[in-house]
């Protein structure tokens, strides 16, 4: 392969933590991480948490301190969701991989190898259930020489008998500090400029997604150039001004229908996301103070109904309408029952 | 040629509706380099017109030679082989597909051929690039698993393969996908861009063009700059030189559309219903979406409809829209849809009336 020119390296990917130790922010999970490197013997493990708060990083990292670059090929299996991952590949490809024998180990120079192997699921939840059921037995029987990691974002997918044989750690969101420091760190590598309005509002779009935060943070650098303000964030991130979410609020306060209609489509034709819609709109009926409780409830009731919908990949005008309308009806305190059914 | 394709910008700077992306694209491609990138926005806004010119300002004019490749994958999934008949436009530089033509087979796509693309780096002469580009059209229509095969193959590959994304609405594809590319927000034109362009043809056409007549073809449009163009190129078939108040034809499905609602309001009885059913499977034998039928129908009603039965009509066409999707067949939902208006507005005239 030709080498690589610098930039076309994702900043993500430039900036992945490389050992456990710079994990940052999970505490519990590099405690028992350094614990192994001393000792050479960890349990299975499972991690678990939202998007962007390093679970590949973790386990890549530990993976690579543990055998280092010449016997990573062979000691470690790397699978996610982009290979197929079915229940016959468990059945042949995951077993032989567990089943090889390994020699004693020993440190090989910095490297304490250990006398396992480990087998790295990532994006484990969307795995078939068969898939999982048939890694069972599997786990058991070559726990001698085989260590899996897990790696998921919802752990209520993982099925329960594979979740009680591993250690599981929760990967929290991290805390606006600790993402600044770490965006500051990159801004002084790459030579950008970047004021504290900026940052917090890169922390507030992100919410606790590092790597949202670092693609946002690359995109508006190479859009606008070295010195970033959070209105170029804003519109790198794909978040719906506010003043458009609360004009749609408000057509829907005074309870005209004709103007909630215009507003939809005026967003749809604007390109913007329902679902941030939702989320923004969800925000704001929260913390409204002139809204009721009742109203809230009926209203964020409908809010989730209409995300569903829009996961099963229902329209987008029609749902978005739906949800004018019931604001609407919400607000002025009409029945929730239609009068004409 | 038609006037859409015509006069389809053919680089970035000669862009004229949405000239400040395009500027922001050519910085972002300055460098001989650019992230992943999600184009999104509503049918008609300029997303493959950027894509085009995007590509061409990166790879000059060797991009527009594409050749169409028809190619059968064949793919081993276990126990069985599976064919997929994929189509494929392909410059020496850039493949652009349409991953979800293969229907449920989706995922194999993503994840044997993007990948078989993805690691074969580009025969450049020049050796300037070190990547590829792939162009996947409609990712929101991908499936769930398909979506979750392309997060990792994104990362994986990104050295030497870089993806365009492209599709009409971002909700529709995972957080996971989005938050890796570069997100690109294509806004619908204004009726005044609309316009601009409109008088931008007809100059370069030698057409004379009324204001008031611009004006009336952009606020038929809908706000999507192609069906303006086509609208505007069957009025010149029609009647030239045009006139201040010449009409625009409304397209022959939407006017039957509304003949539907008509039919609806006037009368509601099984019979009916059985009329409108069989006019239903004339616009579905035509091929008109059937999402698009139940907005237009919902639009056409709501024009007709007292101001508090808007709420509940607008609900239940949500409603069946939603069953649409979890459903086979659309009829079935269309009707049901068609029938409890029909309950609804008799209530109401009943209660109304007595």
């Amino acid at each position: 392969m030709a080498p690589l020119v610098q930039s076309s390296q994702p900043w993500v990917e430039k900036y992945r933590p490389r050992q456990v130790k710079d994990v940052a922010h999970q505490d519990e999970v590099v405690r028992v991480l350094t614990n192994t490197l001393e000792t050479s013997n960890c349990p299975h493990m499972l991690f678990y948490g939202p998007p962007g708060t390093g679970k590949t990083t973790t386990a890549l990292a530990i993976a690579h301190q543990l055998f280092g670059p010449e016997l990573y090929k062979s000691r470690v299996l790397e699978l996610n969701a982009s290979d197929d991952r079915g229940i016959n590949v468990v059945r042949t490809k995951i077993k032989d991989f567990a089943a090889v024998a390994v020699g004693s180990g020993g440190r090989q120079g910095i490297y304490p190898c250990p006398p396992f192997k480990i087998i790295i699921l990532d994006e484990a939840d969307s795995m078939t259930e068969d898939a999982q059921n048939a890694l069972r037995r599997t786990m058991e029987t070559h726990s001698k020489v085989t260590r899996f990691f897990f790696i998921c974002n919802y752990i209520s997918r993982i099925i329960e008998p594979l979740a009680s044989r591993c250690a599981k750690f929760r990967f929290k969101p991290l805390s606006e500090e600790i993402m600044s420091s770490r965006i500051i760190h990159i801004c002084k590598e790459e030579g950008l400029n970047l004021d504290p309005e900026a940052l917090s509002t890169l922390g507030s779009i992100s919410q606790g997604d590092l790597r949202r935060a670092i693609t946002y943070l690359q995109g508006a650098a190479r859009l606008f150039g070295s010195s970033i303000s959070s209105k170029d964030l804003l519109s790198v991130s794909g978040v719906v001004p506010p003043d458009v979410v609360k004009a749609l609020l408000l057509a829907c306060k005074i309870g005209d229908f004709e103007k909630a209609n215009k507003e939809v489509s005026n967003f749809i034709a604007e390109g913007y996301p329902v679902s941030q819609m939702l989320s923004q709109l969800f925000d704001i009926i929260v913390e409204a103070e002139d809204i009721t409780d009742e109203q809230k409830a009926r209203i964020c009731k409908k809010l989730a109904e209409t995300d569903k919908c829009l996961v099963d990949g229902a329209d987008e005008y029609l749902q978005l309408m739906d949800v004018a309308c019931t604001t609407t009806r919400a607000l002025s305190n009409m029945s929730e029952e239609f009068c004409y059914e | 040629m038609l006037w859409v394709d015509k006069y389809r910008p053919k680089t970035l700077d000669k862009v004229i509706v949405h000239e400040d992306i395009a500027q922001n694209l050519k910085k972002l491609v300055s460098e001989q380099d650019f992230p992943h990138l999600l184009f999104y926005g509503p049918p008609g806004s300029g997303k493959k017109t950027l894509i085009m010119g995007l590509l061409k300002q990166m790879f000059g004019p060797g991009a527009d030679k594409v050749k169409i490749e028809n190619k059968v994958w064949k793919i081993d999934a276990g126990s069985r082989t599976i064919d997929i008949e994929l189509t494929t436009l392909s410059s020496s530089y850039h493949v652009e597909l349409n991953p979800s033509d293969a229907g449920f087979q989706d995922r194999y796509i993503v994840q044997e051929i993007i990948k078989e693309m993805a690691k074969s780096r580009p025969i450049d002469t020049k050796g300037k690039k070190g990547f590829k580009v792939l162009v996947l059209n409609e990712v929101d229509k991908l499936s769930r698993e398909a979506q979750h095969s392309l997060r990792r193959t994104m990362e994986k590959y990104s050295a030497s393969c870089r993806l365009i994304l492209c599709c009409n609405s971002s909700s529709k594809v995972t957080e996971a996908v989005r938050s890796r590319c570069l997100n690109v927000r294509v806004n619908a034109p204004t009726e005044e861009q609309i316009i601009k362009v409109l008088e931008f043809v007809g100059k370069k056409e030698g057409l004379q063009l009324p204001a008031n007549f611009a004006a009336h073809i952009a606020a038929h449009s809908n706000r999507s700059l192609r069906r303006a163009l086509l609208s505007f190129e069957t009025c010149r078939v029609q009647q030239y030189p045009f006139s201040e108040n010449q009409t625009v034809a409304p397209m022959d499905w939407e006017q039957y559309v509304s003949e539907i609602a008509t039919d609806i309001v006037q009368e509601q009885s099984p019979k009916r219903l059985y009329l409108v059913r069989g006019k239903l499977y004339e616009l579905l034998v035509h091929c008109i979406p059937p999402e698009i039928i139940l907005k237009k129908l919902l639009s056409e009603l709501l024009k007709k409809l007292d101001a508090d039965l808007k709420h509940e009509v607008t609900h239940w066409a949500a409603y069946y829209e939603h069953r649409m999707r979890l459903g086979q067949k659309a009829i079935f939902h269309l009707e049901a849809f068609v029938a409890k208006f029909m309950s609804i507005y008799k209530g109401f005239l009943i209660a109304a009336f007595g």
